[in-house]
């Protein structure tokens, strides 16, 4: 089965070499032939998909088109889509209709894209293996008995597989690029407040970020355009122009520098991860790049200072559901305060409710300056250190994750375990920094992330260095064996 | 450091989340392993660090205090089948 681009798909609309109504048949076909081993998606919505494609193919045909205009896309199931179930991979919103769209969502169906599902996420994104989700965990296209990674599981897996040739995600600790390093995609996380998070359910509000899984960083650039911007709707969003990323991609990199932490290269990192790092480092100095080795000294504490701030947010925007406006409602309390705790206790799953505990507390009367206040001081000293590097080199690069995907089941009952396996991507989130991972080879038959690294705002620039790269190397276009369609089949 | 099972139930009571017996050691465990694991952070010295909230240091916009959205009680109450005459109901508050 071939995969095909968002660039290529766009092409091919606008010749009149196939529809959209065929590429969404085709895609669809796909989605049903593979989700039973794969279990990337949640909800498929084939009729308004449909629907939506013979419009696409109506304003091809007038000529009124644009970039994305009939491209099949997957959401991940996080942003809220009017009439269509948002689950957020929980029991608590199993039963969820949102009443309105995310801004996400609502400027891509604008540009023209042809929503075909919602996909499979660890529970409220929170989870690094997708084995968190209530509807089970996703399986790794490439291995089946591995992890996709998480959050954004599902839409890496889809992406992979040729289900689709976008999807979203969201990244508050690395949950876009993590599982975009473990299925052999590109998967890029903005700045923090580039692209609105109205109507994207809340996890850790200073650290949630919208980006995208795709196959190429052109696909992501085309992708960006249209989802970027100011929003009123958010009060953290960037009130900063969205520059033409898809233009920006063929600048040389002669001259610029590329920062490579010391850090990133411990002894937690696996050998054949290392391996193609390197070799991907060396394809950016044959492209003109300098390499300087930086240093960043906190980062080891990037781990423990994200699994305080990010459980402290999260105990507080999970504090609203309570069973009473909406969601799941435990259906025989005795009083309102059984209500609450039956409701939580039956809707939320066991690593949600370790971190709403975690956050509450770090949170309470007598720990918060010990934890809280600690943790954010520590957070400015991440952030100022990677802000200094900057003022040095163009961007960061480095592994994005420690290991090439791990075995369902191998990290589950270890907490702190699965935390660790996000150590190079969660000072990104930290500091609110845009980051990116790109396929750059295999560690043994498993695909490796290399992860770039801008600065504030620095998008234009991640997705020029990461198109060079793919200009230069066909990682990206490697493709995981055939899905078989009986089952988990390993 | 360790947290006693006395510990938990009072954070579960504060988060309003119920703990069963059977669950109760699981969560001691791995509630004090993720707290061991946070505690790296106390051996750094932060006295001359202000606190970061934001990453980009931008403040709350504001605007115009004017309704933006439309009244969609109807709407908004489809979600839940817990409702009459327009208000939510819940089990009796008060005796």
């Amino acid at each position: 089965m071939d995969r095909l681009t968002v660039s290529q798909l766009s092409a091919g609309l606008r010749s009149g070499k196939f529809s959209s109504e065929e590429l969404t048949r085709q895609s669809l076909a796909r989605i049903e032939a593979a989700n039973p081993s794969l279990n990337a998606f949640i909800t498929v919505t084939g009729e308004e998909a449909l629907t939506a494609a013979r419009a696409a193919d109506r304003k091809l045909a007038s000529g009124n088109a644009g970039p994305l205009t009939g491209i099949p896309l997957a959401h991940k199931d996080i942003f809220c889509t009017a009439g269509t179930l948002t689950t957020c991979g929980s029991r608590m919103l199993a039963n969820f209709v949102s009443p309105y769209d995310a801004t996400v969502v609502s400027k891509l169906a604008d540009a023209g894209v042809v929503l075909v599902g919602k996909t499979n996420m660890d529970e409220f994104a929170m989870g690094s293996s997708n084995e968190t989700s209530y509807f089970g965990p996703v399986r790794n296209p490439w291995e089946v008995s591995r992890s996709p990674g998480g959050s954004s599981g599902g839409s890496a897996a889809a992406v992979a597989a040729g289900l689709v040739p976008a999807a979203t995600g969201t990244d508050t600790g690395g949950s876009i690029r993590q599982p975009a390093a473990f299925t052999g995609i590109t998967g890029f996380k903005p700045t923090y407040g580039r692209v609105s998070r109205y109507g994207m359910v809340a996890f850790a509000s200073s650290l949630d970020q919208a980006g995208t899984l795709t196959i190429t960083a052109e696909d992501a650039a085309l992708l960006m355009e249209a989802m970027a911007g100011f929003d009123a709707r958010d009060s953290t969003s960037a009130d900063q122009a969205v520059p033409p990323y898809s233009k920006m991609l063929d600048e040389s990199l002669a001259g610029k520098t590329i920062g490579v932490p010391r850090e990133y290269f411990d002894d937690g990192l696996d050998p054949g991860c290392e391996r193609a790092i390197r070799d991907a480092l060396d394809v950016f100095s044959d492209l003109g790049a300098k390499i300087t080795e930086v240093e960043l000294p906190h980062l080891a504490l990037s781990v423990p200072t994200y699994y305080i701030v990010a459980p402290a947010e999260c105990s507080s925007n999970l504090s609203r559901y309570d069973g009473i406006r909406f969601g799941y409602r435990h259906p025989d309390a005795r009083d309102i305060g059984e209500l609450y705790t039956r409701t939580r206790q039956e809707g939320f799953g066991a690593e949600v409710k370790r971190r709403i505990m975690t956050g509450t507390y770090v949170l309470s009367a007598g720990y918060y300056d010990a934890y809280y206040l600690q943790a954010q001081k520590v957070r400015r000293l991440i952030r100022d250190e990677l802000m200094r590097c900057f003022e040095d080199v163009d961007i960061v690069a480095g592994p994005t994750t420690p290991t090439p995907a791990f075995g369902l089941g191998e990290k589950i009952d270890d907490p702190v375990q699965m935390y660790l396996n996000d150590i190079y991507t969660i000072a990104v989130n930290l500091a609110g920094t845009p980051g990116i991972s790109i396929p750059c080879g295999f560690s043994g038959t498993l695909p490796v992330g290399l992860q770039l690294i801008g600065p504030h705002f620095g998008e234009a620039t991640l997705l020029n260095f990461a198109h060079r790269y793919q200009q230069q190397t066909d990682w990206h276009t490697k493709t995981p064996p055939p899905v078989s369609n009986d089952g988990a089949g390993e | 450091m360790g947290l006693s099972k006395k510990d938990v139930q009072h954070i579960a009571n504060l988060a309003r989340l119920e703990v069963s017996d059977e669950q109760i050691d699981d969560y001691v465990e791995k509630l004090t392993q993720i707290l061991d694991m946070v505690d790296a952070l106390k051996e750094v010295d932060t006295s001359e660090v202000l606190p970061l909230a934001h990453p980009l240091h931008m403040s709350q916009p504001l605007r115009v205090d004017e309704p933006t959205e439309k009244n969609q009680r109807d709407l908004f109450q489809a979600n839940t089948e817990h409702v009459e005459q327009g208000l939510y109901t819940v089990p009796k508050v008060i005796e």
